[in-house]
């Protein structure tokens, strides 16, 4: 077979696809549109179906979607009332809103502790640049849960830094530091800081060195070029940054799991018992749903202001 | 050895090739094993697949809410898991469990009645499952801790340990930790209040959380494994806790030497006696593998070996003269007749009840 006939025949084929409407662009976007339906929208609707369950013992334990009655005819059950349930009792809407000050308070805390650290690394000469960031993705190389771990060695009440600290003489009782809501933002914070860094980067080193020159050049000292140039330039950078920390951090369960103290009132925590200690799987779903709905909402809304912002 | 060599050459191919055709059909293959963290001694596993042949995937969990979810879900892939006889009892319900062929379990005559009886309640005719190991829930203590803030002459045999919130609060500083267990700690309180421990009333649970509550400030964590490593560690003094995990506990804090001086005690108020059973699940891929790993464990030496390494007590009567004489004749471990008489056995909750305890251990736990 000669290249010419190869190129035919490959020719023809494409022409037979896009005959059927399968284009080469539709290929591209074939795979991430899989990938979105497979391990987002698949999983979602089953969720959704099983919120709308009721809870029996059985395996699975819910009831089934469609009943045949004796009679041949087919009905639907499915219900509302789970979302009835989570809207009455208040444990559900505290550890949703105790979830999000929790995150959102972990997200303002990486945001101090990441942007200079970005700003020094985008600063920083180029060799010096690269090992700043391997510095900064190092921790991802070990397990997560075992840097948690390692936290638990730290905030012990024999842990090193009680240890540290009765040996330096600035305390003789070792301070309760395990089990608290202090060691859950110190987990979080830890944990995610990498995500904070990484796009406020990405972001600083592109910062236009001229316009920093020529707000000094027009007389603004460094702070007052800082406020008004560079953070309003790299608020992108903080907006991604905020959201890839925000959003992980609301659903955390290993974390104050592990860290937390037994009032750290976590959704992920709620959502573990009404699957595991309840067994109500149609409730936990209907969590899972809302705390769903709760997250995608504001970054939807988020995108289509900005989207609109670009627009003008 | 060199000279062994060209003997033994032809041989070791013969059975290379019989492995590889072996592979295929999984002639010994594996049991999938499910069971409770710290709760076996890996001796015993060596030696069921020395005897048998059959490999042993070993997997850990610790709480009967994890093993009941991955049973619900279906398709497990277990062979052999270790419920609390309670909790087995609506998973039986559930359809979760195949029926034991007592054909391939000759070794249950080993068996104690009266134990295996008192199982039968949650399990009607053992058809389901067979005692693994027992125990009592209970309170685990460091010894020095206690006294220096109690003084030496306090009896520790009582629920006051915990729910009472004068004492309580005498033991918060050095660290209080409770079972993440609502079926231990309501029945636990309710026998502290002098109701019935098997009460399923909801007024009952309502007074069982009020004192819950009561003295929850007092409490450092709730968890069900993490207190055995603190306890040795003195982390922390004062744990509700299973008996054996306590012991385990006392043994590591003894081995370390570092002045670590723990022990266990059932609170004569009553305390629960629960039963963990060995069981098969219905789409158990290796049913066979499953019976021959159950009959193995309860080998007299083999619930033995368990119990001296674990410091839980077997349900095997064949097996008492053999555990170690310092085990048998423990009170904390096997509980004397006096003591069994304040023991009682735990029940299982239909589904409102579980939402109603689940729903008030939440409050208790987190004070919403």
């Amino acid at each position: 077979m000669n290249r010419l006939s190869d190129n035919a025949l490959w020719r023809a084929t494409a022409r037979g696809f896009a005959a059927i409407g399968i284009t080469g662009r539709t290929l591209v976007i074939a795979i991430p549109m899989l990938w979105f339906l497979v391990f987002f929208l698949v999983p979602f609707l089953v969720l959704g179906r099983i919120s709308l369950a009721e809870a029996i013992i059985a395996r699975p334990p819910y009831t089934p979607l469609f009943e045949r009655a004796a009679d041949g005819t087919l009905s639907i059950i499915a219900s509302l009332e789970n979302y009835w349930f989570l809207w009455q009792d208040t444990l559900y809407r505290n550890a949703y809103l105790s979830s999000i000050r929790i995150a959102a308070i972990s997200t303002i805390c990486a945001l101090f502790i990441g942007y200079p650290i970005a700003y020094f690394i985008a600063r920083s000469p180029e060799p010096r640049r690269t090992f700043l960031l391997l510095m900064v993705v190092l921790p991802f190389w070990t397990s997560f849960l075992l840097r948690v771990y390692a936290w638990m060695g730290f905030l012990r009440r024999e842990g090193v830094i009680n240890n540290m600290l009765i040996w330096l003489g600035v305390i003789d009782q070792p301070l309760v530091m395990m089990q608290t809501d202090l060691a859950v933002y110190i987990g979080i914070v830890y944990t995610y800081l990498p995500f904070m860094i990484l796009p406020l980067y990405a972001n600083l080193t592109k910062l236009d060195g001229a316009l920093l020159e020529a707000a000094n050049d027009l007389g603004a000292s460094p702070v007052v070029t800082f406020f008004t140039v560079t953070l309003p330039l790299s608020l992108p950078g903080i907006v991604a940054g905020s959201m890839l920390v925000f959003i992980p951090a609301i659903g955390e369960y290993v974390i104050p799991a592990l860290l937390g103290g037994p009032d750290t009132l976590m959704i992920g925590r709620v959502l573990w018992d009404e699957f595991f200690s309840s067994r109500d799987w149609p409730v936990a779903s209907a969590v899972a749903i809302v705390m769903l709905v709760l997250v995608v909402a504001p970054i939807m809304w988020l995108q289509s202001t900005q989207d609109r912002r670009e627009l003008d | 050895m060199k000279y062994r060599l060209p003997f033994n050459l032809p041989a070791a191919g013969v059975s290379a090739l019989a492995m590889a055709l072996a592979l295929p059909a999984s002639a010994q293959g594996v049991v999938n094993v499910f069971n409770w963290s710290d709760y076996i001694t890996p001796e015993v596993l060596e030696q069921f697949t020395e005897e048998t042949g059959i490999q042993v995937v070993y997997d850990v969990y610790d709480s009967n809410d994890t093993l009941e979810a991955r049973l619900l879900a279906g398709a497990s892939g277990f062979d052999v898991v270790v419920p609390t006889a309670t909790f087995m009892q609506r998973q039986i319900a559930a359809g979760v469990y195949q029926l034991l062929n007592r054909d391939l379990l000759p070794n249950i005559a080993n068996m104690d009645e009266a134990l295996m009886n008192a199982a039968a309640t949650h399990d009607p005719g053992n058809e389901h499952g067979v005692i693994y190991m027992w125990g009592t829930t209970g309170i685990g203590y460091n010894i020095d801790m206690v006294a220096e803030r109690l003084g030496e002459d306090f009896e520790v045999d009582t629920w006051d340990m915990v729910f009472d919130p004068e004492v309580a609060g005498q033991l918060a500083d050095c660290g209080i930790s409770w079972l993440d267990s609502p079926t231990d700690m309501f029945p636990a309180a309710m026998a502290y209040l002098g109701l019935d421990p098997q009460s399923t009333e909801a007024a009952d649970f309502e007074a069982a959380a009020e004192l819950l509550q009561s003295v929850r400030d007092t409490v450092r964590y709730f968890h069900s494994s993490q207190y055995i490593s603190d306890l040795a560690n003195g982390e922390i003094c004062v744990a509700v806790g299973w008996s054996g995990d306590v012991l385990q506990a006392a043994e590591r804090a003894e081995e370390a030497d570092r002045g670590v001086n723990v022990w266990y005690a059932i609170p004569s108020e009553g305390a629960m006696q629960w039963f963990d059973m060995l069981a098969i699940p219905a789409d158990a891929p290796n049913p066979e593998n499953a019976h021959a790993f159950i009959n193995f464990i309860m080998k007299p030496e083999i619930s033995a070996e368990i119990t001296n390494y674990v410091w839980f007590p077997n349900a095997n009567a064949a097996a008492f003269e053999l555990v170690d004489e310092e085990i048998r004749t423990d009170p904390a471990i096997y509980p004397t007749p006096e003591v069994t008489e304040t023991l009682f056995t735990g029940v299982t909750y239909d589904s409102r009840t579980d939402r109603l305890v689940t729903r008030l251990w939440t409050r208790v736990r987190t004070g919403q």
